[in-house]
């Protein structure tokens, strides 16, 4: 049931689906909040590759885009994470939140 | 317009690692605003940049023993035909009501971060 809707929300807006697997795990299967993002980033791998071939059949994988964001997209969680450890996330948190909601106003205007 | 992609990478990545959320609900509207892809275009490709970021993710989160693997192997087992219809859907819908939807998605990823944020 998790696996089939991260997947549906996956393949429809092109994201992970963590933000559908994270809360779903704790609520359903009672884990904790770390097992459930790390056991859900490794489900992520599979449910991204088969949403992205199912989609490169279509021919609407930018291939030579999705690596130029991608490889550098690595050294940004490396960089994140080890930011996490330093600056207070809260404050991090409602401004991203905030940039979230202006970014999907922006998007509809467009 | 590669300076962009890579500025959409790395901050696409750095939320990811800071916040724990996807690269996907950045690298989209990024790809969008900045590198000047369609909402088809964007989603799909958007896909691709996700799988080196959760590969590297899982490494690390597996270092600290925070990956069930025998539950991560059913997940993404169970997601095909989720993420099929998925696909199906979003290149059934008209570029505008994808796009919408997604705005709508954006909106719901700030609400639950800020919600789970008071609450820790």
């Amino acid at each position: 049931m998790i696996g089939t809707l991260a997947g549906l929300f996956s393949g429809l807006f092109g994201v992970g689906g963590g933000t559908v697997m994270v809360p779903l795990l704790v609520l359903w299967l009672a884990y904790d909040e770390r097992p459930a993002t790390g056991t859900s980033l490794a489900a992520i791998i599979a449910i991204a590759s088969f949403a992205a071939a199912i989609q490169a059949l279509y021919g609407n994988v930018k291939v030579v885009d999705g690596l130029l964001v991608g490889i550098p997209g690595m050294a940004g969680v490396m960089a994140g994470t080890w930011l996490q450890q330093r600056v207070p996330s809260h404050a991090i948190a409602y401004l991203f939140a905030l940039v979230l909601v202006a970014t999907a106003v922006e998007l509809v205007l467009q | 317009m590669i300076v962009g992609a890579i500025l959409v990478g790395v901050l696409g990545g750095a939320i990811a690692g800071l916040l724990g959320v996807g690269g996907g609900v950045v690298f989209v509207p990024g790809m969008v605003l900045f590198l000047g892809l369609d909402q088809h275009h964007a989603v799909a490709t958007s896909l691709l940049a996700i799988i080196p970021v959760a590969i590297l993710g899982t490494f690390r989160q597996d270092r600290y023993g925070n990956v069930e693997r025998r539950d991560a192997v059913r997940l993404g087992a169970l997601s095909v035909g989720g993420a099929a219809a998925g696909v199906a859907l979003a290149n059934a819908l008209p570029g505008s009501t994808l796009r919408d939807l997604f705005a709508a998605f954006m909106v719901f990823v700030a609400v639950r971060l800020v919600r789970d944020t008071r609450r820790s």
